[in-house]
């Protein structure tokens, strides 16, 4: 009777193998390597690549242990962290010529030592938290409201446009918080204008109102507008975070969206949060000043400013092309104003050009400052890392409306796209703030592994040693269940590749030592019907039955305390969430299909049984020996 | 080795009234501590800034503080953490002040000498901290919610009742411990908090089990009776899951450093009384709610003449 069906016995060997193989790979530990991507989206990582960081380290006489390469980076296993950092030296100088204008990320990684075939079926050491490996976690919220004005702002530079495009003549378009106001002088202008509108802005809600002799045309965005803008602005948001990231060399970094408007950035192995967050707040933005162009023209003051001496109130710049420019301080216009920037061609002359699109404001001032100022040189500045580039200093001919601004001028079209590419990346879409942060040292990370470890390791020790002793074969029975749920729960969590934090670990130690319980329970109901003189072999059969029924209830009832907080815990909780309600569904099978199983191998085969080793088994009554 | 040799029932219902005043009266303290003196709570859930910086060798905290004071931060906590080399500092969350905190404090240290190495800052804004505790609220809701109902649909309402309200007496007694001794009360405190409510919910719900069972097996025995025996026959293996969970959560104690300590802490006290209250508070209470016997045995007049215990018929 205490023998399992051969499909049972296979499911507890199959587990067990599963279990260890997804173990495993938890044990090689890491190796040092070296990790290529690219910075900008027009670089891509291809095979060519990876043939050039081959031939790079094959000419540093570097040999690497590994090359592994992905559709983002290139990754290279190196024996230790002295031929690491060389590697990464040598790699730097051949793929980033000029470091100013990287165009490849070169970072410092670990990657899993395990062996190739280990790799090859997915088995991963388990993805340890920040908590664990160290790095910084910043956690943003979004302004969507900021993103919704800027939206309003630039529909409304549009809305001029159109009206003098269909020569519909209007009293101005002003925003009020969150809805446009046009004013006309009749009704029927105003009908005039809600047709045109109808059928050139379909993400605008229309109402009419009247005030005194105004005529008053109000848009508002609708719903469905509304929350597209603000998808828009989060994914424009993470894309930017996710290009200013890449400067920054990180390894594995996390940009993930979390709920509506937050988004979750998390940096594995970066100390200098200082640095990270002057990145991430970082506007890679454009500029438009004024040339001084009487100190341009003047040979004895440009040379002065070539050597570091500008006169007030300018900087000097040197044009592509070679030649300097005097640029004025003030600024006219900032890249916050641009609400787009598109590579394309002059319709002219047929050169590279971005087209840029500018905001309301920005239209108006533009337009004002072309006005005053025909005849006169206008610079467009790039200004990336904390460093001006002039791209072009055009003359203005006549003044421009209506926003739109092309910049050509000695550029290619790759130059372009990436000039283009930055300008987009470089702004949000809406502002930022930090509202959550937490930078764990290296140090501290692997203090916190060290002790949560150890903190598991003792527990268990002292838990085997006690039912060892108390429960004697059955003890070890459920010793070695306990350690099977142990080898199923890493193994899962590496499969699962769920991060694993410092109140992950303490809920492993928690779960085992909470997972004994069933055992427990079974040993106590065995020795219960030993006590009430029932037969070894039905002892074991029915203390397993009857323990079944209040195993499965305790652990339903833990179970919910689990799944409540893994859908109401955020950060530390939920780590320890994840890893407890796996850890009791691990413990359910291992408790009692894997205990049940062993019991099994050792009894099952005896026909003739007079004594379970299941420690003494007290009778009322009867003297014991 | 067998460590509970009894052979009669312990009348456990017999001094239920006396369990039930001491639990009334910890649990009357636990409240009164927690609303005169309220949790310390941590600045997850209060906002502010907190930073973990190593020294070298045991750090003045009465010149980190001063300094701090002159540096413009009011308020600030600066405590040991661990060991005497390792400093916290809290800085609570300031109208018009931001995540530069941090950064402010590690210069203000910077400044003081000594080389300190930050080990680590956290950060929380005011939404953050506002939402975590409604979370946490949440959380605690659902638990109660989904115990009530998996137990009255497993078992019977009253139980249900009864395993709720003796366990939630314990979360009130761990809190209560944390407002006496203002322990910080973290999230892993609130995660061990809400995962020792789990957990004496299994307490209860292994005796009722047996309840059920001696309900149904024996007949003649006085309600009384058999909660005395339920609890005695399943006391053994309450005490040896309670001792063994207890070293695990003993060796987080000791070996888990200052992140576990309070998590360790809370869990210990919530299995402490976690025996207490779902043996002995929760059993009384079913027996006052009035279970009995026909309410776990099922009628059998609706099966025909002759038929067995399972319907089968010959």
């Amino acid at each position: 009777m205490n023998k399992y069906p051969l499909w049972k016995n296979a499911t507890v060997i199959v587990a067990l193998i599963l279990g260890l193989l997804y173990t495993l790979p938890n044990f090689f530990g890491e190796v040092p390597a070296v990790q290529v991507s690219s910075v900008k989206a027009t670089i891509k990582v291809d095979t060519k690549l990876q043939t050039r960081v081959e031939e790079t380290l094959a000419a540093a006489g570097i040999q690497p242990t590994g090359l592994f390469f992905d559709p983002n980076s290139i990754r290279v296993r190196l024996a230790d962290t002295d031929t690491q950092l060389k590697a990464k030296d040598a790699v730097e100088r051949a793929l980033n010529p000029d470091p100013a204008d990287a165009s490849y990320s070169v970072a410092l990684n670990l990657l899993s030592a395990s062996p190739d075939w280990l790799t090859g079926l997915n088995a991963l050491p388990m993805y340890l938290g920040l908590d664990l490996r160290g790095g910084v976690h910043f956690l943003l919220q979004v302004d969507m409201k900021g993103a919704l004005t800027k939206r309003l702002d630039s529909t409304g530079a549009d809305l001029r446009t159109l009206m003098r495009d269909k020569s519909i003549r209007h009293g101005g378009i002003q925003r009020e918080g969150n809805t446009l106001a046009i004013r006309f002088r009749d009704a029927e202008t105003r009908e005039k204008a809600r047709g045109v509108l109808l059928d050139n802005q379909p993400d605008l809600e229309l109402q009419e109102r009247q005030t005194d002799a105004d005529f008053l045309l109000v848009a508002t965005l609708k719903p469905e507008a509304q929350k597209r803008i603000q998808e828009f602005a989060l994914k424009q948001n993470i894309t930017t975070l996710g290009n200013r990231i890449n400067e920054l060399g990180v390894a594995e970094p996390v940009i993930q969206q979390q709920g509506a408007d937050r988004i979750v950035v998390q940096l594995p192995g970066v100390q200098d949060t200082a640095k990270a967050k002057d990145i991430l707040g970082r506007t890679a933005t454009l500029e438009i000043r004024m040339v001084d162009d009487e100190g341009s023209a003047n040979p004895t003051v440009m040379e002065m400013a070539a050597a570091g001496q500008p006169p007030a109130g300018t900087d000097y710049y040197v044009e592509r092309g070679g030649r300097g420019l005097l640029v004025r301080k003030q600024v006219v216009l900032t890249g916050e104003r641009l609400t787009d920037a598109q590579a394309g061609f002059d319709s002219q002359t047929q050169e590279p050009a971005v087209h840029l699109t500018l905001d309301s404001a920005g239209a108006r001032i533009f337009r004002d400052v072309t006005r005053e100022s025909v005849g006169k040189r206008m610079a467009i500045v790039l200004v990336e890392k904390g460093k001006g580039e002039v791209v072009t200093a055009p003359v203005i001919r006549t003044e421009i409306g209506g926003g739109r601004v092309q910049i050509s001028g000695r550029m290619t079209t790759t130059e372009a796209n990436d000039v283009a590419l930055l300008l987009r990346a470089g702004s949000l879409a809406a502002p930022m703030e930090i509202i959550e942060e937490r930078t764990i040292g290296p140090s501290l990370g692997a203090d916190n592994i060290a002790k949560g470890t150890s903190a598991t390791l003792w527990g268990f020790l002292a838990i085997a040693v006690f039912m060892i002793g108390y429960y004697m074969l059955f003890g070890l029975i459920s010793v070695t269940a306990l350690t099977v749920n142990l080898l199923l729960l890493v193994g899962l969590l590496s499969l699962l590749q769920a991060t694993l934090t410092l109140p992950g670990i303490a809920a492993v130690a928690l779960t085992l030592g909470m997972a004994i319980d069933a055992n427990v329970l079974i040993n106590e109901r065995i020795r219960e019907e030993l006590r009430n003189g029932v037969t070894p072999h039905s002892a074991i059969d029915v203390g397993y039955e009857r323990a079944w029924g209040t195993i499965l209830d305790s652990n339903i009832t833990t179970l919910i305390a689990g799944v409540a907080l893994l859908i109401f815990g955020s950060g530390p909780v939920r780590g320890f969430a994840v890893v407890h309600c796996l850890g009791i569904l691990t413990s359910i099978f291992s408790a009692v299909v894997v205990s049940r199983a062993m019991a099994n191998w050792v009894y099952g085969s005896r026909r003739k049984l007079d004594k379970l080793s299941i420690g003494q088994v007290w009778k009322p009554g009867v003297a014991t020996k | 080795m067998e460590f509970f040799r009894i052979s009669k029932d312990i009348p456990f219902m017999r001094h239920a009234k006396v369990f039930n005043v001491i639990s009334l009266l910890t649990f009357v303290l636990a409240v009164f501590f927690l609303a005169t003196k309220g949790l310390h709570l941590s600045i997850e859930f209060t906002g502010g800034t907190l930073v973990e910086v190593g020294y070298t060798q045991a750090a003045d905290l009465e010149k980190i503080r001063g300094k701090l004071e002159t540096d413009g931060f009011t308020d600030t906590q600066v405590i040991n953490f661990g060991s005497s080399r390792d400093v916290l500092i809290r800085v609570p969350l300031k109208a018009g002040e931001t995540d530069r905190v941090s950064q402010r404090v590690a210069d203000s240290l910077a400044a003081l000498g000594d080389n300190p190495q930050i080990k680590r800052v956290e950060f929380v804004g005011p939404q953050v901290g506002k939402e975590l505790a409604e979370d946490g609220a949440l959380a605690l809701l659902l638990v109660i919610i989904g115990i009530v109902v998996y137990l009255a649909f497993r078992f019977e309402w009253r139980f249900a009742i009864s395993a709720i309200i003796a366990n939630l007496h314990d979360v009130v007694i761990i809190l209560g411990f944390f407002a006496f001794f203002q322990w910080e009360f973290s999230l892993p405190v609130l995660a061990a908090v809400l995962a020792v409510l789990g957990y004496s919910v299994n307490e209860s719900v292994v005796v009722f089990d047996r309840v059920r069972e001696t309900f149904k097996k024996v007949r003649g025995m006085t309600t009384p009776e058999i909660l005395d025996h339920a609890i005695t026959s399943t006391i053994s293996r309450t005490v040896i899951t309670h001792g063994s969970t207890q070293l695990m959560v003993l060796s987080m104690l000791i070996f888990g450093g200052p992140a576990l300590y309070y998590f360790a802490l809370a869990l210990t006290i919530g299995i402490l009384f976690g025996i207490y209250s779902s043996v002995l508070v929760a059993s009384p209470l079913v027996m006052w709610l009035g279970v009995t016997r026909a309410q776990f045995v099922k009628p059998k007049k609706d099966k025909p003449e002759g038929t067995t215990e399972d319907g089968a018929c010959v």
